[in-house]
């Protein structure tokens, strides 16, 4: 497959603030590439050098075999955080405008503009002001702006801000469909659940360094526990409570079911497998839960900030 | 280029379109000529008002030939009836006012000791007028008492007008010095009311799209200086649109209006004035339209286009730095200032220096100036400037210009993604360098 996006050692100093120091990514083609950080980490100086509207103090990017260069404007579509459009202009002719800046004719993009307005059923927009529509439905139109000119790389920098949750759905489905498409898809968002939805690949830049990077799953396998919640049917919780103390790193639940079962997690020791516990646990009452608490994206996000500062 | 004709496109139609704009456009030149005609109908309401005097001359020096009626006032001889009950006679209202002359031997005295009385205070132009009647008769006594005839006084006037010349052979004369003189201070007047109204123009253009945030959507497609150009060309072009429109619309309706209402436009002067440009151009129209011809109007013309697209092109460039460095309109003013004040000054030079002396220090100076060469060398060029003076004058504007162009590019980069805390002089600086 290869990268599409080839970042090396890219450098960004404002003043005397360093806001990227040595950055190097690869964004795989054809992904959905989780670019996250805690505020102010970074990540925005990064989006816009790649959107080449600030250059960086060194490092270079590669685009698609080629340096990054003017005329790859049009191969990137970009949804900013802070966005908005012209209040007083109409959807259509405002559309229209944004298109042709990204290199469309005309006609090409009346054409392409029709096809997405009528796929998401807004064609009754297209004389209106943006300052007559919602704030949802200037959301619906931006996002049209940014993919109309079928770019090979999007970014995307926190897209569902602004829906409700089924129009947040219906992007989310559309940034899927982008990709079998087969375009690349930058993807910054502080909303983990998203995250786990639609990365394939994630990055975590934390004060201007890049800490992180690789597929989500290699990455949970990386910051897995051994880790299970155990809930089991037993008369004397307090014994078997005891007991399993001797073997494993016990903890308090933090989870709950339906009956009046002893709730756990349950780390393993070294040495020890999960049938090992299964079979522990079975030998004193009824298994009602059994499963590896997997590391989600949050769980990720915080441990890595965490042990970053 | 193509993007570049698209923003220029797209901000010309954004101008144009505007409600305000379109009313502003086809309303000022209406309510224009409506102030104007106001004016006029007041001043001539005015004018048909006629006041009347009455005299009592006890001194017998004045006769009926001493105070000749106006257009506006008139004088009746009341000398029979004796100062008391002319004065009753003003006081019920029957008359404006009653001057009184009383009987002195000594001609300086009897100077200083004729009255007026009145209910309401004249106005001004009235008692110059009543004196300079007596002072005129006075002084006749006086050169009669030393034994001068009156006759060849009079043909003794004569009155001198300098033909000037340079030595390029452009004649000129006070007149002519005159015309210049207006032709320049429209020029320079016209380019700085262009650069307040459309600079600023330019710079809330920029704080809009700031404000609605799409700035970063249209600086991923195009570059910065690009988007600035193209604002800048844009608001100009919808302004010249404008002044033309203004110039049109005026013509028309000062046509129209002159037509439909019987209004002569050149009665609007005052007849003073009438009379002083009738004195100096010997009472004839064709003589100001041969003086304006022999102006060097094509150069004129070319150096206008130079110094107002330079002039505005320096200026709003300035204004759209402004803009990217703010976020909302009241933040402006700190700014603003330091762009209006040599803008005012250029003004105030023009008027003040260029009229007296178009080729002394100072005028010469300020048309060096770039940021008030625009002004004062359009003032300057009807007076006819060496090559060489435009020369260094249009090279520095030029090298001005661009410099302030990468300048104002520099920190319209930086400054329309930033946001928040209103940015200082020294936060300009740092942009400079980012």
């Amino acid at each position: 497959m290869g990268n599409l996006l080839e970042i090396n050692n890219v450098v960004k100093n404002y003043g005397d603030f360093t806001a990227l120091n040595n950055v190097s990514l690869q964004i795989p083609k054809g992904s959905v590439f989780g670019l996250l950080g805690p505020n102010g980490a970074g990540k925005t100086s990064l989006i816009r050098i790649i959107n080449q509207i600030t250059l960086p103090d060194s490092g270079s990017i590669v685009l698609d075999g080629e340096v990054l260069q003017p005329k790859h404007i049009e191969d990137i579509g970009y949804l900013p955080e802070e966005r908005g459009l012209y209040k007083s202009m109409k959807v259509g002719e405002q559309a229209l405008y944004l298109a042709q800046l990204k290199g469309l004719s005309k006609a090409e993009a009346k054409k392409r503009l029709k096809y997405w307005f009528e796929k998401f059923d807004i064609s009754a927009w297209w004389g209106k002001k943006i300052e007559e529509l919602s704030k949802g439905m200037a959301q619906k139109v931006q996002f049209i702006v940014t993919v109309m000119h079928q770019p090979k790389l999007l970014i995307f920098d926190e897209p569902f801000s602004g829906f409700d949750p089924i129009n947040a759905q219906l992007i989310a489905n559309e940034i899927l469909q982008l990709r079998d498409e087969g375009a690349t898809i930058i993807f910054s968002t502080h909303r983990m659940e998203s995250v786990e939805e639609l990365c394939d690949d994630i990055a975590l830049i934390d004060k201007s360094n890049k800490i992180l990077d690789g597929r989500l799953i290699d990455i949970k396998r990386e910051f897995r526990t051994n880790t299970f919640q155990v809930g089991l049917a037993t008369e004397n919780h307090k014994e078997v409570e005891a007991t399993l103390r001797e073997k494993f790193e016990v903890s308090p639940a933090d989870f709950k079911l339906l009956g009046d079962e002893l709730c756990l997690n349950v780390k393993l020791t070294s040495g020890n497998s999960a049938n090992d516990l299964l079979g522990y646990l079975s030998g004193k009452g009824q298994v009602q839960h059994f499963v590896e608490l997997i590391p989600d994206a949050n769980d990720i996000f915080i441990q890595a900030v965490g042990k970053n500062s | 280029m193509g993007k570049l004709k698209l923003i220029v496109k797209r901000e010309f139609n954004a101008k144009v379109k505007n409600k305000s704009f379109i009313m502003m456009t086809f309303l000022s030149p209406l309510i224009m000529v409506g102030m104007g005609a106001l004016v006029f109908f007041l001043m001539k309401k005015n004018d048909e008002k006629i006041k009347n005097i009455i005299y009592v001359d006890n001194s017998q020096l004045f006769s009926k030939d001493s105070f000749k009626d106006t257009k506006t006032v008139k004088y009746i001889d009341y000398t029979d009836q004796g100062i008391e009950a002319s004065k009753t006679k003003v006081e019920n209202g029957e008359f404006d006012g009653v001057l009184f002359i009383p009987k002195i031997d000594s001609l300086e005295v009897l100077a200083g000791s004729i009255e007026y009385y009145s209910k309401e205070t004249p106005g001004l132009s009235i008692m110059d007028n009543i004196e300079g009647k007596i002072e005129r008769k006075l002084r006749n006594v006086k050169l009669t008492n030393f034994g001068m005839d009156l006759e060849k006084i009079k043909a003794s006037r004569i009155s001198a007008d300098i033909k000037m010349f340079n030595f390029s052979g452009e004649e000129s004369s006070k007149l002519n010095n005159g015309l210049k003189i207006g032709v320049g201070a429209i020029a320079g007047y016209l380019l700085m009311m262009f650069v307040m109204i459309y600079g600023t123009s330019v710079m809330r253009s920029v704080i809009e799209e700031k404000t609605s945030r799409i700035i970063e959507i249209i600086v991923s497609s195009v570059k910065p200086f690009q988007l600035m150009l193209g604002k800048i060309i844009g608001n100009a072009s919808a302004g010249l649109l404008q002044f033309f429109i203004w110039g049109v619309l005026l013509f028309i309706i000062s046509i129209v209006a002159s037509a439909v209402l019987g209004v002569d436009m050149t009665e609007m002067q005052t007849t003073e004035q009438l009379e002083t440009m009738k004195q100096a151009s010997g009472g004839k129209i064709e003589v100001i339209i041969q003086e304006i011809l022999r102006l060097p109007l094509l150069k004129l013309f070319v150096l206008f286009i130079f110094y107002f697209l330079g002039g505005f092109m320096l200026y709003s460039s300035l204004f759209a730095a402004v803009g990217a460095a703010v976020d909302n309109e009241t933040d402006t003013q700190q700014f603003m200032l330091p762009i209006m004040l040599p803008l005012i000054l250029g003004v105030y030079v023009g008027f003040a220096t260029v009229i007296n002396d178009p080729h002394g220090p100072i005028s010469t100076i300020f048309s060096y100036i770039p940021f008030t060469s625009p002004i004062v060398m359009l003032m300057r060029v009807p007076f006819g400037v060496s090559w060489y003076e435009l020369a260094i004058s249009m090279a520095l504007l030029l090298l001005t210009f661009t410099f302030m162009v990468w300048f104002a590019a520099k920190i319209y980069r930086v400054g329309i993604l930033m946001y928040g805390k209103k940015p200082t002089y020294k936060d300009l600086y740092k942009w400079l360098k980012y």
